[in-house]
């Protein structure tokens, strides 16, 4: 196997290790939006999307890219937007005037 | 200049993943959540336009035409959304980030085809995986959509040697691959496995139940991040790996979250049907006495005067609550009862509703301040100082016989203790079982009584009966 795959395999593990420790112990109140927030981020995939449609030249690889970065966008925009639309209806109690 | 772009992409990636876990870590308490998600939203927009100087990526025009439509169309779901529709919506979203890592992989794999050069073994294994993970995604997720959307029927869809068919489709894929990896790049073997990914999305989500689409939400949530990080292998891009292993990592602790609070290990969940009705013979298992059941009703006023005069009520939201819409009409009872000085809090199961978490979303929206949500294993001690408990649209998470009846296929799962609270009033349609299948002990308790109606009309009476004490 090739070093780059070894590297990227690392980077990988240690990464969900990290996620693991970063994420636990979220209160249930935050399921919810801490589900949606990471779906956001999984339109990361935007990114893979960028560059297989970057080619100047058209052909499938590209077209197929496009579709990718449409649909990515969506979950990232989608998905960061409506996070922030659940967090602001989380209010602490406010003071009864 | 141009040799110093490629590590100064490389250094962004770095900046824009340590602000993913900045962005994650905050999401985790509800003082800085919001900030934590604009966190990850900027760590996001620096990945991208670093992703935009790289040199691999000249087709800007069409490049910005493609974001620009997924921005509006983005946009445009997440204001319209119904906070009751989450579930779908984020199902939905998981889909298509599953799709585009999947597009990714076919897109990368397809500069093969035609030319005469060897995939070399490592991309080949990388592009199948991402093939894979982001189709099962996609159609899972999509099916997961469905049902929830009620477009297809909720119940677990079961054939016979389903199971079979599921190992050959898997082991047909393993054949495939090998082969693949072994020959020439062929397009009609290629095509062929793609088909398989999105049948087995398809297999893995259609015998799975309505009422366990909490957990596989999180499981397909957690793929999203999986495929992301197999197309981040695909193309040799860190930042993909690193965002797609956190995301894989939450999907997973909620995944296990969920489980737990079902009492159910997630093999279970994934190939036990449950909910079929193949527990159709539990009511006469369950329990064993067999005797008349007796059913306690209470009409609204009565059932506001009991509430008014408490001096603590515990209210235990469930989806019937949520599919009623009945979310509003509560705080406003909420706001009554407080009035008058009876202390209100509310229990949420780990399981309630169709996603985690979504009853607290939910009550949110209703503008009930998140400090009066309690979780289970707070407010479990405290029903036994509870005057009244109201149950609204919930069935099986307050069902005793979890505790009790070890015949029962519930039996061990964790509930919350409506039992011991000093009087119960379960707002219902009618007696009919939980998602389980499941008779309730509950409803025909020497201290319940039955508010028999919709969640939404029941709570409405309610509040204007209080009003007039």
């Amino acid at each position: 196997m090739d070093d780059a795959l070894i590297s990227a395999l690392f980077v990988f593990v240690l990464a969900s290790f990290a996620g693991f420790e970063v994420i636990n112990k979220v209160p249930p109140t935050l399921h919810t939006p801490l589900m949606s927030g990471a779906n956001a981020i999984s339109g990361i995939a935007v990114l893979g999307a960028l560059i297989v449609a970057g080619d100047r030249s058209w052909d499938i690889t590209v077209i197929l890219g496009l579709v990718a970065v449409v649909l990515a966008t969506i979950n990232v925009v989608g998905g960061f937007l409506v996070t922030d639309r659940m967090l602001q209806m989380f209010k602490k109690k406010e003071s009864k005037a | 200049m141009s040799e110093f772009l490629p590590t100064g992409i490389q250094l962004t990636y770095l900046v824009a993943s340590a602000l993913f876990f900045v962005g994650l870590k905050q999401l985790g308490s509800p003082a800085t959540a919001r900030k934590g998600n604009l966190v990850a939203a900027i760590a996001m927009l620096i990945a991208i336009v670093a992703t935009l100087l790289d040199r691999q990526v000249l087709n800007y025009e069409m490049i910005l035409v493609a974001i620009a439509i997924g921005s509006i169309i983005g946009a445009i779901a997440a204001q319209k959304v119904a906070m009751t529709a989450m579930p779908q919506m984020v199902g939905l979203f998981n889909g298509l980030g599953g799709a585009a890592s999947a597009l990714v992989a076919v897109g990368e794999f397809w500069h093969y085809f035609g030319s005469t050069a060897h995939a070399p073994l490592s991309s080949t294994i990388t592009v199948l995986l991402g093939v894979l993970i982001g189709g099962v995604t996609l159609t899972g997720s999509l099916i997961a959509f469905a049902k929830l959307q009620g477009l297809i029927s909720g119940s677990p869809i079961l054939f016979p040697a389903q199971q079979i068919v599921n190992a050959t489709l898997l082991g047909g894929f393993l054949v495939g691959s090998v082969y693949l990896a072994a020959t020439a790049p062929s397009e009609p073997i290629f095509l062929a496995l793609t088909a398989v990914s999105l049948i087995l999305g398809v297999m893995f989500v259609i015998p799975i139940g309505g009422g366990d689409m909490p957990v596989v939400i999180s499981l397909l949530n957690s793929f999203s991040g999986l495929a992301a990080s197999a197309a981040g292998f695909v193309v040799s891009n860190n930042m993909l790996i690193i965002a797609g292993a956190l995301v894989g990592a939450s999907g997973i602790i909620l995944t296990v979250i969920m489980c737990k609070g079902m009492n159910r290990s997630l093999t279970n969940v994934l190939f036990a049907g449950f909910g079929t009705g193949e527990g159709g013979g539990a009511p006469a298992a369950g329990g064993g006495s067999t005797g008349e059941k007796i059913v306690r009703q209470v009409g609204t006023e009565e059932g506001a005067m009991m509430l008014g005069y408490a001096r603590s009520v515990v209210i235990v939201p469930g989806y019937g609550m949520a599919v009623a819409q009945a979310q509003h009409a509560v705080r406003e009872l909420t706001d009554q009862l407080e009035k008058l000085g009876v202390e209100v809090k509310f229990a949420i199961h780990p399981v309630a509703g169709r996603m985690p978490g979504h009853m607290n979303v939910l009550l949110a929206e209703a503008n009930v301040p998140y400090e009066q949500l309690c979780d289970m294993d707070d407010i479990n001690p405290q029903f036994e100082q509870t005057d009244v408990a109201l149950v609204i649209g919930a069935n099986d998470v307050v069902n005793p016989a979890a505790r009790t009846n070890s015949a029962s296929p519930i039996y061990g799962m964790p509930i919350l203790e409506v039992d011991k609270a000093k009087h119960a009033i379960v707002i219902k349609r009618s007696l009919s079982t939980g998602f389980a299948g499941v008779d309730n002990d509950l409803f025909y308790h020497d201290k319940t009584m039955m508010l028999f109606g919709s969640a939404k009309d029941m709570v409405a009476q309610l509040v204007s009966e209080v009003k007039q004490l």
